[in-house]
């Protein structure tokens, strides 16, 4: 950090940039697992995200005119984050991320290819076969992937804009488990870094960010919560608090007690 | 797996009245149109039949994007297998 900027600067001027998009808020949410359509809303205006992923999913034909995602999260106002969550396969990744392409008109996507239950882990040989079909194809890809490092780097040099390791499996709210990994991979990558899965609560966003993380991706920490907006707020907060710990830069660990209050003049 | 498909459907609108009904495979399902009183479908035309609003649907035949600027160009024959998808809630 700039020694030269104020303490205020640091913060005021703290974003980042995705593909050439530059971001304030470094949460960035999902909108899946909701209860219904207004609480998707109500907890993403709350969770302070500027970006958030949606799916792709076939259309109900026996109820066409049935309320859409779009209407209650503005594409407009949110950056849309297509994925490819449920895709077992590079072709069926490719597949949708085109059709989420030709209904959205833009080429910033999160890929996942997954292996099979109960792990969900990223399948890395089917998210390298998919990655290159889609850099090839002009999309700019934020991929999730396993914690790593040889294929997070390889990733990034084939052209990836975002690595996204998961800090615990998808939806299984245990926070982050490999949090060494996480530091050790981040090492190695310019791009922006984030932990894409497996956070649970407030604190688990709060230390992906400590650890220097750009940003986290989560979903089901907010919306399985009893109280999902709520919860919104308190990951915003966590990812502020971390942030700012991470720019603050922690006090050093020490093995024993090192007293704030001075041990002189003290009464006898 | 398939069965045969009219390989230049953009002739379609010249065969008229050889074939009344149009048999898709409409998001993994079998679905019939009636084509004799109306003739050929296009893909615009089908997702008017259906009632969805373009703006918000991507479409995808025999495994190709249908870009939106082509969905009135784009005939449909039977046999076609068509993905009609949006965006929905997910992580």
């Amino acid at each position: 950090m700039d020694q030269a900027m104020t303490d205020q600067d640091v913060y005021a001027e703290d974003a980042w940039t995705v593909a050439g998009r530059t971001f304030r808020s470094r949460l960035i949410v999902g909108t899946g697992r909701y209860k219904d359509l207004e609480e998707t809303g109500a907890a993403i205006a709350a969770s302070g995200a500027e970006i958030v992923t949606v799916a792709v999913r076939r259309v109900n034909l026996s109820d066409p005119k049935a309320p859409m995602l779009q209407d209650y999260v503005d594409p407009k106002k949110y950056t849309y984050l297509p994925n490819t969550a449920g895709c077992f396969t590079a072709n069926e990744a490719v597949r949708t991320l085109r059709l989420a392409r030709e209904a959205g008109g833009w080429n910033l996507v999160k890929l996942e290819v997954l292996g099979p239950p109960p792990l969900l882990y990223p399948d890395m040989r089917g998210t390298f076969e998919a990655a290159e079909v889609l850099i090839k194809d002009g999309f700019e890809v934020m991929v999730y992937c396993a914690d790593d490092p040889l294929a997070a780097k390889r990733l990034e040099e084939m052209g990836c804009v975002a690595i996204m390791p998961l800090g615990a499996p998808i939806g299984s709210g245990l926070g982050v488990q490999n949090p060494a990994m996480i530091s050790m991979m981040m090492e190695h990558i310019t791009v922006p870094f984030l932990v894409d899965a497996g956070v649970g609560t407030a604190s688990d966003a709060a230390i992906a960010m400590e650890l220097g993380c750009t940003a986290v991706l989560l979903n089901s920490a907010i919306a399985h919560a009893k109280r999902p907006v709520i919860m919104a707020q308190a990951m915003k907060h966590a990812i502020a608090a971390g942030r700012l710990a991470y720019l603050a830069g922690r006090m050093p660990r020490t093995m024993g007690a090192d007293p704030s209050s001075p041990l002189t003049g003290l009464i006898r | 797996m398939n069965p045969p498909r009219i390989a230049d459907t953009a002739r379609s609108p010249h065969t008229r009245g050889m074939r009344d009904v149009l048999t898709l495979l409409l998001n993994g399902e079998n679905r019939q149109f009636e084509t004799s009183a109306r003739g050929p479908l296009s893909v615009l035309g089908l997702l008017t039949e259906l009632g969805l609003d373009m703006r918000k649907v991507a479409v995808e035949r025999n495994e190709e994007i249908v870009p939106r600027s082509r969905y009135a160009e784009t005939w449909l024959a039977s046999g076609d297998q068509l993905e009609i998808v949006h965006f929905i809630g997910g992580g």
